[in-house]
């Protein structure tokens, strides 16, 4: 029977989209966790910068930037500060006017030291050439060269979470052409509301921007993909491309976790599949954030670089829920005092979503391009249910959006089987948690496929007789 | 009766002419197996625990009589007794290696390295080290979930419920080396096992600079080289912000454990009690 479905729906996307309600989806796994989109209503306040700014030089995949200023130097906001090391790598820019008072190790979220530049902010002095006003440009330059290299030149990377330098994602390899731009607008972790957001308060610039990228890739169709939950956000970028007669198209999409990941999000809108290890230029598709998009916007109509991004401060206990722009390397403290202090009774605070984001050992460590959420997590929900023996129920089978069997892989990875980890498609996982969400023993399997990805990759690592710990499978 | 007869004449003839098949059978396929293999595989103590590097006791034993020398062949388990009369079992000589102990290279014990966090995932030292820079703020320190412990075939280890750090005990301890392969942080050591049980080692392997090794732990070694200075027999080397005390060149004099500021030299792994140093019990509530 379902094959029959995925034959049809292959053939007819209007039958999948109306056997879907009217929105479309990915096809296999996912999830349905509470949305508790609870900063939905906080319009984005802009948070002065002050105090210290700790900017890290790695912050994005790839080489880490090479600082170019030294200590005692004076900087403005939107100067370069650190040059990217390659070609896999970004530049870093100043996000308040100071004095630089070290290049020295800082330690981030987790407590462990990288490589910083921390700024003593005076006042706040930006570079003459950043376009300030709130007037938008509307014209888009016609050549694809120039607008990458404006990109490069403004240190944007992928802020939806993977920091993947945006200039060598729109050079696809010579050969792969990316005919399809899909705009990720679909937020679908549970609390974040920061995209929502920008689409309300920034969707004119955020189009522009998808257009500017758009350009960038020569691609002749461009979709924005947006969770049903966001009714009002789907509403205003439908008027706006409506008015301005932008060639966009928004795609309404199931609320269903992961949606936002980028092949399921390929795979609800285009109904292709990116096969296991490829790319999503492998089947003409490029997936880009809708904050990358605005980010695409300021940096080549307005000169600025990314200096600052929106953050959702939120937590069912919070007297105050806040979706804020603010500068790179503020502590996250500071956040947590704009809303009001930590409130009592919170177990875990975690930077990003509940989903993938990571629990916060280190509340002074600032923020990065990709921080997204600051999520405070009353105690009764931040502990982890005690773990009992997997009784082969394959909910987590069914809940794997990659198809992937986490019940096998998390012993494989206990066993040190790395051939056979390689067979079953490990390096797929996009670790998205649904497995361990779904899972009724509350085995923590991510946490084991997590160390099985990084123990696959580094070569170098020969692990054998490894001990297998107190959960038996 | 005559069914009785011709049954029994039947079977017999049967497992006549099947014993002759099999035994032809055996003498054409043969393996011809050096009887030592045997022998050596008897004098073996039998643990089977890969502590040699071979898959078992028969494939040392298997391994020895191939070999033409004694190199790479050791039993840690049985040691140089063992090996003695397997050398002898296979007419060659050995020579005498002085036993080896575990020893654990790390004095972070909970109240001298104060927890900063909370580590709520799996309860394994694999995993903490590869997801999680751990509880405090020592990047470098045991973890103490006990994949040593439970590495352990001999029972050998224990996490100390007070410490939170493992205890190697020495009578069970046969120096397999199972659990220095089980340790994600390399803390684990085999060194000499010394006369008397004496060992004179640096308990700790932070590597960041004396300040932050300290404001972690109370225990750490802070690379301030006194002990180098001390030591009359260069034995002791300073690298990456961690001293090293070579045991094959360390005379035991102990002069560098009086040195020690931080108290991270230990001799025989025991506490030094007048620095205030000792633990106390666990008290942590998160």
């Amino acid at each position: 029977m379902s094959n029959i479905y995925h034959l049809l729906s292959e053939r007819l996307p209007l039958l999948r989209r109306g056997l879907g309600g009217g929105a479309c989806s990915f096809s296999i796994g996912g999830i349905h966790p509470e949305d508790n989109k609870l900063a939905a209503n906080s319009p984005l306040q802009a948070l002065p910068p002050e105090g210290t700014a700790s900017i890290f030089l790695g912050q994005h995949i790839g080489a880490p930037a090479e600082a170019i200023v030294s200590k005692g130097e004076r900087v403005k906001t939107g100067q370069l500060i650190a040059k990217a090391s390659g070609w896999v790598s970004a530049d870093i820019h100043s996000s308040v006017s100071g004095t630089v008072v070290a290049v020295e190790p800082v330690a981030d979220l987790s407590g462990i030291r990288q490589p910083a530049i921390t700024i003593q902010v005076e006042g706040d002095e930006w570079l003459e050439t950043i376009d300030r006003s709130p007037e938008i440009i509307r014209e888009i330059p016609s050549d694809s060269a120039v607008i990458i290299k404006k990109i490069a030149a403004a240190g944007i990377v992928g802020l939806g979470g993977a920091a993947f330098p945006t200039h060598v994602k729109l050079s696809p390899p010579p050969g792969k052409k990316a005919g399809i731009l899909i705009i990720n607008a679909a937020e679908c972790e549970p609390f974040l509301t920061s995209d929502h957001r920008v689409m309300l308060e920034f969707g004119e610039q955020a189009l522009i921007g998808a257009l500017l990228l758009k350009q960038a890739l020569h691609a002749s169709k461009a979709f924005i993909g947006i969770e049903s939950n966001k009714p009002d956000a789907i509403r205003e970028l439908q008027k706006i491309i409506r008015e301005r007669g932008y060639e966009l198209q928004v795609v309404r999409l199931k609320k269903r976790y992961p949606q936002g990941g980028e092949k399921q999000l390929i795979d609800a809108v285009t109904h292709r599949r990116v096969p296991s290890m490829g790319l999503p230029a492998d089947v003409g598709v490029a997936v880009q954030n809708v904050g990358t998009a605005l980010a695409v916007y300021e940096a080549v109509q307005k000169h600025k670089p990314l200096i600052e991004n929106s953050i959702t401060i939120t937590g069912k206990n919070l007297p105050q829920q806040i979706n804020a722009l603010v500068r790179l390397g503020t502590p996250l403290s500071r956040l947590a005092a704009l809303a009001g202090g930590i409130p009592a009774g919170t177990g875990k605070i975690v930077c990003g979503g509940p989903m993938m984001g990571k629990a916060i050992v280190n509340m002074d460590a600032p923020t990065t391009k990709v921080t997204s959420a600051l999520l405070f997590i009353p105690h009764g929900e931040a502990q982890r249910r005690k773990a009992s023996n997997c009784i082969r129920c394959a909910k987590c089978v069914q809940a794997c959006p990659m198809g992937l069997e986490p019940y096998l892989l998390i012993k494989l990875t206990q066993r040190s089987r790395y051939d056979e980890l390689r067979a079953n498609r490990m390096s797929d996982c996009i670790e998205c948690g649904c497995c361990l969400y779904s899972c009724p023993a509350h085995i923590p399997l991510l946490d084991y496929i997590r160390m099985g990805k990084g123990e696959l990759k580094s070569s170098k690592l020969k692990v054998e007789n490894y001990p297998t710990d107190g959960h038996r499978l | 009766m005559q069914t009785i007869i011709l049954t029994v004449v039947t079977l017999t003839a049967l497992g006549a002419i099947l014993a002759a098949a099999l035994y032809m059978v055996a003498q054409r396929f043969r393996t011809e197996e050096d009887p030592r293999i045997d022998e050596v595989a008897a004098l073996l103590p039998g643990a089977n625990c890969g502590g040699c590097g071979f898959a078992g006791c028969r494939a040392l034993a298997e391994a020895v009589v191939k070999s033409e020398t004694m190199d790479n062949l050791y039993c840690p388990v049985g040691g140089s007794e063992v090996m003695q009369q397997v050398a002898a079992c296979v007419g060659r000589t050995v020579e005498a290696r002085e036993p080896m102990i575990a020893v654990v290279r790390c004095a972070g014990a909970c109240s001298l390295r104060p927890p900063t966090s909370l580590y709520d995932g799996a309860a394994s030292c694999r995993i903490e080290a590869a997801l999680y820079k751990g509880e405090t703020d020592c990047l470098y320190g045991c973890s103490g979930h006990g994949d040593c412990e439970r590495a352990c075939l001999f029972g050998a280890l224990r996490i100390d419920a007070a410490t939170g750090l493992p205890v190697v005990d020495e009578e069970k301890c046969t120096a397999c080396g199972a659990c220095v392969k089980a340790c994600p942080k390399r803390i684990i050591e085999l060194r000499k096992k010394g006369p008397k049980g004496c060992r004179v080692f640096v308990s700790c392997v932070n590597k960041d600079k004396g300040n932050v090794a300290r404001k972690a732990c109370k225990a750490a070694c802070i690379a301030c080289a006194k002990c180098s200075k001390a030591c009359a027999f260069g034995a002791i080397a300073i690298e990456e912000n961690i001293a090293y005390i070579d045991f094959t060149v360390c005379r035991l004099c102990r002069k560098c454990a009086a040195e020690c500021p931080t108290g991270a030299i230990r001799v025989n792994g025991e506490w030094r009690m007048e620095n205030g140093l000792a633990p106390s019990p666990l008290n942590f509530n998160p």
